[in-house]
Formats: structure tokens, sequence, C-alpha cells
């Protein structure tokens, strides 16, 4: 059978899924064993029994200086950083793409503006975010939504711009004012693509995230690896970098079970 | 009751349609045919109010139409006439909220049971009463034209648009439809415009046919004479022979044209 045709069983399909991942681990245990056997001081390449003590000094021992449990105040920090941002971006890509894409005044008026500003790499606002707001959370928070509100507020304008005009019309034809037409067929059929739009903005996010922890931060997932980089400290950056890319993950999973249970309808095949 | 008084379209210096004068009766079924780029959806959306007449003026019972699409002219698109965020219930009771909820848009409590009560009412008359919970993406193209007919209905608009409602169905289905726009056209008394490419469609379901075509042709430059309509045939022998094929439907026999 042609690889094109081939339907992967669900079983079959995680083993699939796992075995490059398995791969990867593999391999980077043949090469951590080998620099050890070499030189057991090795501090580039860990194993994993050195991770783990070390994670396990930041997840169950108390810092002696701040009385903190590392691990955890780094994860809410940043955890409540990236909720701000994503929470601030997420809602005003709502309204501002809806007006933005269903009422042509509003698109003619807004629409260069918001284009002028998506094109500024958002990094280069930082030193003026951190001069506006200080080094709190404020300028980190406004990072991340800076960073990705323009790419959300222009894609959900898009699409709902690009709406059938078939759909407009027809609800015209029944009788919708403006305000009508907005509540109950454009933010309806807006919201499976707000949340594929904050899907894809999850990356990005925590590339902002990261990089304002790196600048200026003392606490923070972001603070804490590029703090321990100094120590060349791999047993603690790998286990966090796998950290975060384990948080990014269920965060994804649960925003596409949100869509399916609650917008049912965009997911189910078309005719 | 809807009158068309030398009516222009032109996009720029194209011009679709030219001096177009129809006057179309309450209770007549109106057949637009004529060959692809003849202008018959641009007619129709002049009708609709979707686009404006460049020259001319259209009156509905003597009032000029609103320069906008409203309630008082209902339309079913060859496609996406139907919203995919919606059951077929919550399509059908749209147009019912739009009317009686301005802010909300949606009703609650006795008033949403009587409109219910109401949507239930005309899915029953276009076949949908066991589809009611399902969304527009699970059911085949005739039952979306359907609901999309009955989702019109319930305004009851003063002239039905039909831009070639049937063009997308199989031939078996869209039988199936005829009948049921038909039927519901006597039982509703409705004013129809249908635009079509099927010849045999426009005589079988219309009582008046319109033939858009260019009267005259510079083939050097093909765009500055617009379509009008060549042929105004009225079917007087609609309604005896249609009590003949299906004699099981009540006909109004006073005729409808």
């Amino acid at each position: 059978m042609r690889w094109v045709n081939r339907k992967i069983a669900r079983g079959n399909a995680l083993l699939l899924g796992a075995l490059p991942l398995a791969v990867l681990a593999l391999i980077y245990l043949i090469a951590a064993a080998s620099r050890h056997a070499a030189n057991p001081a090795d501090k580039i390449l860990p194993l994993p029994g050195a991770m783990a003590s070390a994670m396990a000094a930041l997840i169950f021992e108390a810092d002696p200086l701040s009385g903190q449990y590392l691990f955890w105040a780094d994860t809410l920090a940043s955890l409540s950083r990236l909720g701000m941002g994503l929470g601030i971006a997420t809602l005003s890509a709502l309204l501002v793409g809806l007006v933005l894409g269903a009422l042509p005044p509003v698109r003619t008026t807004f629409g260069p503006m918001v284009t002028a500003i998506a094109v500024i790499p958002p990094i280069a606002l930082l030193p003026i975010l951190f001069i506006t707001f200080g080094l709190g959370e404020t300028a980190k928070v406004a990072l991340i939504v800076v960073g990705i509100a323009p790419f959300m507020i222009r894609d959900l304008a898009g699409h709902i711009a690009a709406l059938p005009r078939e759909q407009i019309v027809k609800s015209l034809t029944l009788g919708a004012s403006s305000w009508q037409l907005l509540l109950r067929v454009a933010l309806p059929q807006a919201m499976p693509r707000l949340i594929a739009g904050l899907r894809l903005s999850l990356g990005p996010a925590w590339v902002f995230l990261i990089s304002a922890e790196a600048i200026a931060a003392d606490v923070g997932l972001g603070y804490r690896i590029f703090l321990v980089r100094r120590y060349l400290a791999m047993d603690v950056i790998l286990p966090y970098v796998a950290w975060i890319a384990l948080l990014a993950v269920a965060i994804d999973f649960l925003l596409s079970r949100t869509s399916r249970t609650l917008f049912g309808w965009a997911h189910k095949a078309g005719h | 009751m809807l009158s068309l008084a030398n009516v222009w379209v032109e996009y720029g210096d194209k011009v679709v349609l030219e001096r177009i004068s129809l006057d179309i009766a309450e209770g007549s079924f109106v057949s637009i045919i004529g060959p692809s780029g003849a202008g018959k959806s641009s007619l129709l959306r002049v009708i609709l109010g979707q686009d404006q007449p460049s020259r001319g003026s259209i009156t509905l019972d003597g009032q000029a139409l609103p320069q906008e699409c409203g309630p008082d002219r209902g339309v079913v698109f060859q496609r996406y006439s139907v919203f995919p965020h919606l059951t077929v219930l919550g399509n059908t009771l749209l147009g019912l909220e739009f009317a009686q909820a301005p802010l909300a848009a949606r009703l609650f409590g006795s008033a949403r049971r009587a409109a219910i009560a109401q949507a239930e009412e005309m899915l029953a008359a276009v076949g949908l009463s066991d589809s009611m919970h399902l969304y527009p993406s699970e059911m085949s193209g005739g039952m979306q034209q359907r609901l999309a007919i009955a989702q019109a209905l319930i305004k009851r608009p003063r002239i039905l648009l039909l831009d070639e409602p049937f063009g997308a169905l199989d031939p078996g289905i869209r039988t199936d439809m005829h009948a049921l726009i038909t039927r519901l056209w006597r039982e509703f008394g409705l004013t129809i415009i249908m635009v079509t490419h099927d010849i045999k469609e426009a005589f079988g379901l219309g009582t008046r046919v319109l033939t858009l075509d260019k009267r005259r042709h510079d083939p050097h430059a093909p765009h500055r004479y617009g379509a009008g309509v060549i042929y105004d045939i009225a079917l007087t022998r609609k309604m005896a022979a249609e009590a003949e094929i299906d004699a099981s439907i009540t006909i109004d026999t006073n005729g409808n044209n």
C-alpha cells in the first residue's frame, strides 16, 4: 500500500510517536556516559542521577536564603506572567479582531495601525517597556502582550473578514443589526479561531517570557536557567527546559480539548 | 408589487445590466435564466439590496427600496446560507431572536418557548422535524437548503429570492426540492424570484420566465453593452398543468398569477 493511504491505529500511533523521543534520549545517555567515562567530573552532559539530585534540592528543599522552594516559586512566577500575558492578549484580540474584521469603517481606520505595530520586533520594544513600566511584573507581561496580540488580532480579523459574504447578507435579511451580527454570527465563529491563534502564539509567548526573565527578574524559570548558566549547571538547565516543554505541551493540549468541547461544530468534518 | 424602472448596473465602465424595467406581481414565481455572465445574479443582488443600481429605481409596494438588505426580502443562496455554528433549530430561531431581542439577540423563558414552537412548525413544513439538533456540517446539501428556506421563511418576507438554490444538488433531491418549494409557495402565498441555470426547472416552477442576455454586442468592447430582458414569458397554463401532476396538493384555484 502506498504511504499516503496508510492509516495508523491509535496504539501504534502512540508507540511510533514515542520512538524518536526514546532514540533522542538514548543518544544523549550514550554521549553522556562516554564523556563521563573519560572525565567523571564532566558538567556539560550530566547523567540522569546528577540531574535528579540537583532537581531534588530545588523541588523538595527550601532555599536557605529566601526560604522558598525554588522550583515551585519559579514555576508559579513564570506561569502567572504567562497566564496574564496570554489572557490580556486573547481578550484584546477578541475585542479588536472582531470589530476590525466585521466593521469595514473600523478596519479602514485602525487596520494600518495594527499592521504597523505588528511589524515591530517586540524585543526591540523591551527597553521601552522596562523604562515605562519599570523592572517589575508589568513590563514582562506587557512584552508577552505586545509580542503576540498583534498577530492574534490580525489572524482573527482576517478570519472574520473572510466569512462568506452570503452569511452576512443572510443575517441582514433576517433583520440583524451590526451589533446582533457581531454577537450571534461573528463572535461564535471567532472563538475556535481565537483558540487556534492562541495555540500558535504559545511558542512566541514562551520566547518573550524567557527573554524578559533572563534580562530582569529575581524569580522565574527563565531567570533560573540564565542564573545557573554561570556555573555550567547543565544538571539544572536540562530538567528545566524539559519542564518548560512539558508545561507548553500541557497548555496546548488543554486548549485543544477546550476548543473541541466548547465548539464541537468547528471540528466536525464538513461535506 | 415590485417595480424596477430603467435599472442599470455598472461596475466601472463595465455595463452588466441595462434598461431593466419590470413589474413583478404579488404571488408570482419568476424564474430568471440566461447564459453565464448575463447578470442574473447581479439582478438578484440589486433586488436584494446587496448592490445598488447605478441608474434607475426599484420600488417595493410603491416605496423606494432601502440601500441595504432587510427582512422584507429573504434569500437562499446556492451555498453558505446557513450558519455552521448553530444547530438546525438555532438557525431557524435566529430571525425571530434578531427581531425580538435587539440587545441580547437571544430569547429566554416563555418568549423562547413561543419562538421554538414557531420554528418547529416551520421546520416541519420543510421536513426537518427529525433533524432539529444537527449541525449543518452533519447534513446533506439538500437538507441544508431545506434549512435555509425555513430560516428565510420564518421572517415572512415579502419576496423570497433564490440564487441557484438547487444547483449543487443531486437530480433526485432536486425533484424533491421542486415539490417542496412549490408547496411552500402556495401555502405561504409567497412571491419568489429564482435565478437558475436549469431551463427545465425555470419553466417547471415559474409562472413567469425572464431571459437575460445582451441585445447588442460590440466585438471590440464587449463590456460596453449590458444585458437586458430579451424574453418575458408568462406561463398561463401553469396552474392547470400542475393540477394534473400533483393532484394531492390543495391548489388555490383562483391562481396566483
